[in-house]
């Protein structure tokens, strides 16, 4: 084997190498952080909800905002218009949080309610989580 | 009658472009002209189109500042209680506004090309030009059609909707220009890429021409970024200065593709290698560029900066980006062969391969982003599966594949053209070794044995700013033997502009690894509940609740908080004054975190909202959250150390015009 070959076929197999590793962690790191994204009816169906952790989307219910005095929890029902999700948390809350707008939290559903560990900021009013309206 | 001349000029400067750009093309190629007088035409018609345009610019900032709000976009985005300061940066606040923007800095690039480019052949010149007409006539096209920023309401509206409160901030007038500079820069190594793959010829000479262009763009892109980083840390009020939000990772991706660029732009410079590659890296960096406005700009995305929702426009920039990269890419399958792969040969153990592998890596982190912003919008399209993919992804993915680059770079300087051998490498990295054992040694008798990362992080960041130092030491050093009668201003200026420029961007790499380690590290953040005069400590600090009062702003009324900052024995070091505005045309509420800043720590304090107290004499309690964010400047000065870096490169000799030495011969 000629020297030009043999560092052809060096830089092939490490190329290789480097890029099956590659694509075998970021395969791996990509299938533990997908976080799924479902609606009050979606998620009350059960059907295909994976995840440690998800996201649920929808309106925050007029009236059913409530907070401990002297603590950071909250309490909030999130809903799609068939179906709602009572939802908790613990935090400050983003600035465009609000009764009758959309919210997107992140956590899991334990015992009929979401514990949610973040709350989405929204950056824009006009901003309405996907599946709220026409569905 | 104001906006109706920027109107126009922008027609004109449509017209120019497309005759400039369609008729140049075929002039060259049919040698219908002398290239020379080609090449001066477009120069002038290049100045032209800028010119048109920055009229045009001019006409919607009048627009603005005047109040004029019988034009839609100053009364979607501007108000008359906004301070005439924001008014002026409001033109480029909403979507229209923002293109017109972006096609006033492409215009500009085509300009500062027209008049740098006296070395250049004529018609490789007239090519370039050429090429960034024709990119110039696809965005004014869009402008005009599908986002005019000129547009009349009749009868106008009597008071202006507002900019959006999140982007009244002084470095958030700075960052969209920088961030489209480095943008629509890359624009210029594309013309540079297509115009060699047109005359079928590339060689050394090419890459010294796009060298400077590369760098300057990529220092733009550079600064841009930083900006929208820091703007995110001190204005959206949760203290993080990046969230692997499609819309950073849109940004995140043309820079890695033109750091690679600028690396692979040196070995064809000096050694005449990896020429495909490098071609098709100016294409990929353009393309990312385009990709990037596409995500932003069409609506794909919810974000703060997705305020298109026009499909009309999103089909319009996909389009672009296909015709863009489609041309650039069968040009580059047709014409590689004549191209060249860049024929001299390398060893495995020569810089030109440090330089590749460095390639790879950026290359993978670069693939590892786009499949983290893109996939989730793939499912979403084809299987109505709604998802996304979490930081923690893109942290353990980013990590491993960049600790290996900065050792790379560490070793880069040291290493030789062609050809390396093992000790000269380890006696050059001796010195960082040892300096990077001894950290590792103290951080564990220090902190006990921290994360793994922590570790690895610290090591190659030292590491890294100790090879590259020693380096510039030793060249000094080899240059006084050799010329021992010299100052060291003359020995340093020997060593050339771009390999100072070199060392800072790389020592800034460094500062910045340190910065995000030791943040990622030590950061501490709280939530809290506090009654005026309460204290809180976070970290070594103490934060004491003074109380909150109402203020009035220009456009705005606050809840006004002052904190009080004292050190761990006491003394007072500042008040913080955090803010909760509620913006009075549009009843937005937005959060100002107030932050004390230092070399070693920042304390960010920022306000959450009033609690109601769950017992008489505990009035006046707000929710707070106190943040200690060790070494964050760090971050930030390694990413202005890397763009002066490459600002610095642009003075070197080498890239100067040859115009100077053929006069003094003649």
């Amino acid at each position: 084997m000629n020297a030009a070959r043999k560092k052809r076929l060096f830089w092939i197999l490490t190329i290789l190498v480097v890029v099956g590793g590659v694509v075998w962690s970021v395969t791996k790191a990509f299938n533990e952080n997908m976080v799924f994204f479902y609606t009050p009816s979606e998620l009350l169906s059960g059907k295909g909800v994976v995840g440690q952790s998800y996201r649920l989307g929808g309106m925050i219910e007029t009236g059913s905002i409530k907070k401990e005095p002297g603590t950071l929890k909250i309490s909030f029902v999130v809903s799609d218009k068939t179906q709602t999700v009572p939802v908790t948390y613990s935090g400050i809350l983003p600035d465009l949080f609000k009764e009758g707008t959309g919210v997107v939290a992140e956590g899991q559903l334990k015992e009929g309610v979401f514990v949610a560990h973040t709350i989405m900021a929204k950056h824009d009013e006009n901003y309405m989580p996907p599946g709220v309206n026409g569905k | 009658m104001i906006a109706e001349w920027g109107q126009w000029a922008l027609a004109l400067a449509l017209g120019i472009s497309l005759l400039a750009g369609i008729y140049s093309l075929s002039a060259v190629r049919n040698a219908a002209y002398s290239a020379v007088q080609l090449a001066q035409a477009s120069a002038t018609t290049a100045w032209m189109v800028f010119a048109l345009v920055g009229l045009s610019w001019c006409c919607l900032i009048y627009s603005f500042v005047t109040n004029d709000f019988t034009v839609r976009n100053v009364a979607e985005n501007s108000n008359s209680l906004l301070p005439v300061f924001f008014r002026f940066a409001a033109s480029w606040g909403s979507h229209e506004g923002s293109l017109l923007l972006w096609v006033l800095m492409l215009t500009g690039w085509g300009a500062a090309v027209a008049s740098f480019s006296q070395n250049l052949s004529p018609s490789f010149r007239v090519r370039v030009l050429a090429v960034l007409s024709c990119v110039n006539f696809a965005f004014l096209l869009f402008l005009i059609t599908a986002s005019n920023p000129f547009e009349r309401i009749l009868p106008g509206a009597a008071e202006g909707r507002d900019l959006n409160p999140l982007l009244q901030d002084v470095v958030m007038i700075i960052h969209p220009p920088m961030l489209y500079m480095g943008y629509v820069g890359f624009a210029v190594s594309f013309a540079f890429a297509m115009a060699a793959l047109m005359e079928g010829r590339l060689d050394a000479t090419w890459a010294r021409w796009s060298r400077p262009w590369a760098n300057a763009a990529w220092s733009f892109l550079t600064v841009g970024i930083l900006l929208g980083s820091w703007w995110a840390y001190r204005e959206l009020g949760w203290g993080g200065w990046w969230f692997w939000d499609p819309v950073e990772n849109a940004s995140l991706m043309p820079w890695l593709a033109g750091t690679a660029l600028i690396h692979s732009l040196a070995v064809t410079d000096k050694r005449d290698a990896l020429k495909s590659w490098t071609i098709l890296l100016a294409l990929v960096a353009f393309a990312l560029s385009l990709l990037g406005t596409f995500l932003v700009r069409s609506g794909v995305l919810t974000s703060v900066h997705a305020f298109a929702t026009d499909p009309k426009r999103g089909i319009f920039i996909l389009m672009l980006l296909l015709i863009v990269i489609g041309s650039g890419f069968v040009l580059y399958a047709i014409r590689t062969k004549d191209v060249g792969l860049g024929g001299t040969g390398f060893s495995v153990s020569s810089r030109e391969s440090l330089l590749l592998s460095n390639n790879v890596l950026m290359s993978a982190s670069l693939a590892a982003v786009m499949l983290g912003t893109l996939y989730p919008l793939f499912t979403e399209i084809l299987a109505d599966r709604k998802m996304s993919v979490g930081p923690p992804y893109f942290e353990a993915v980013f990590a491993p594949l960049l600790l290996p680059a900065v050792w790379l770079m560490a070793l880069g300087p040291v290493s030789r053209w062609k050809e390396m051998t093992f000790a000269t490498a380890s006696r050059a990295l001796m010195i960082p070794l040892v300096l990077a054992a001894g950290v590792s040694v103290a951080v564990i008798a220090v902190f006990g044995m921290p994360s793994v990362w922590f570790l690895a992080g610290i090591t190659s960041a030292v590491g890294l700013a100790a090879a590259t130092l020693e380096h510039a030491w030793h060249q000094l050093r080899q240059l006084e033997k050799s010329q021992p009668n010299t100052s060291v201003i003359y020995r340093a200026g020997r060593l050339g502009h771009s390999y100072w420029g070199m060392v800072m961007a790389h020592v800034g790499v460094a500062v910045f690894v340190a910065g995000v380690t030791l943040v990622k590290t030590f950061e501490t953040e709280r939530d809290v509940v506090m009654v005026p005069n309460q204290t809180e400590s976070i970290g070594a600090w103490r934060v004491t609740f003074i109380g909150v009062s109402d203020r009035k702003g220009p456009n705005f009324v606050a809840a006004h908080g002052v904190f009080e900052l004292t050190s761990g024995e006491g003394r007072t070091i500042e008040l913080m004054e955090p803010e909760k505005r509620r913006y009075i045309s549009g009843g937005q509420t937005m959060t100002e975190a107030a932050v004390d800043s230092s070399l070693l720590r920042d304390i960010y304090v920022s306000l959450g909202e009033p609690i109601e107290s769950p017992k008489p004499g505990q009035e006046g309690a707000w929710s707070v959250r106190l943040y200690l964010k060790p070494f964050i400047v760090w971050i930030w000065l390694g990413c202005i150390m890397m763009a002066l870096g490459g600002v610095y490169t642009l003075f070197d000799r080498r890239y100067r015009s040859k115009k100077q030495k053929s006069e003094a011969l003649a």
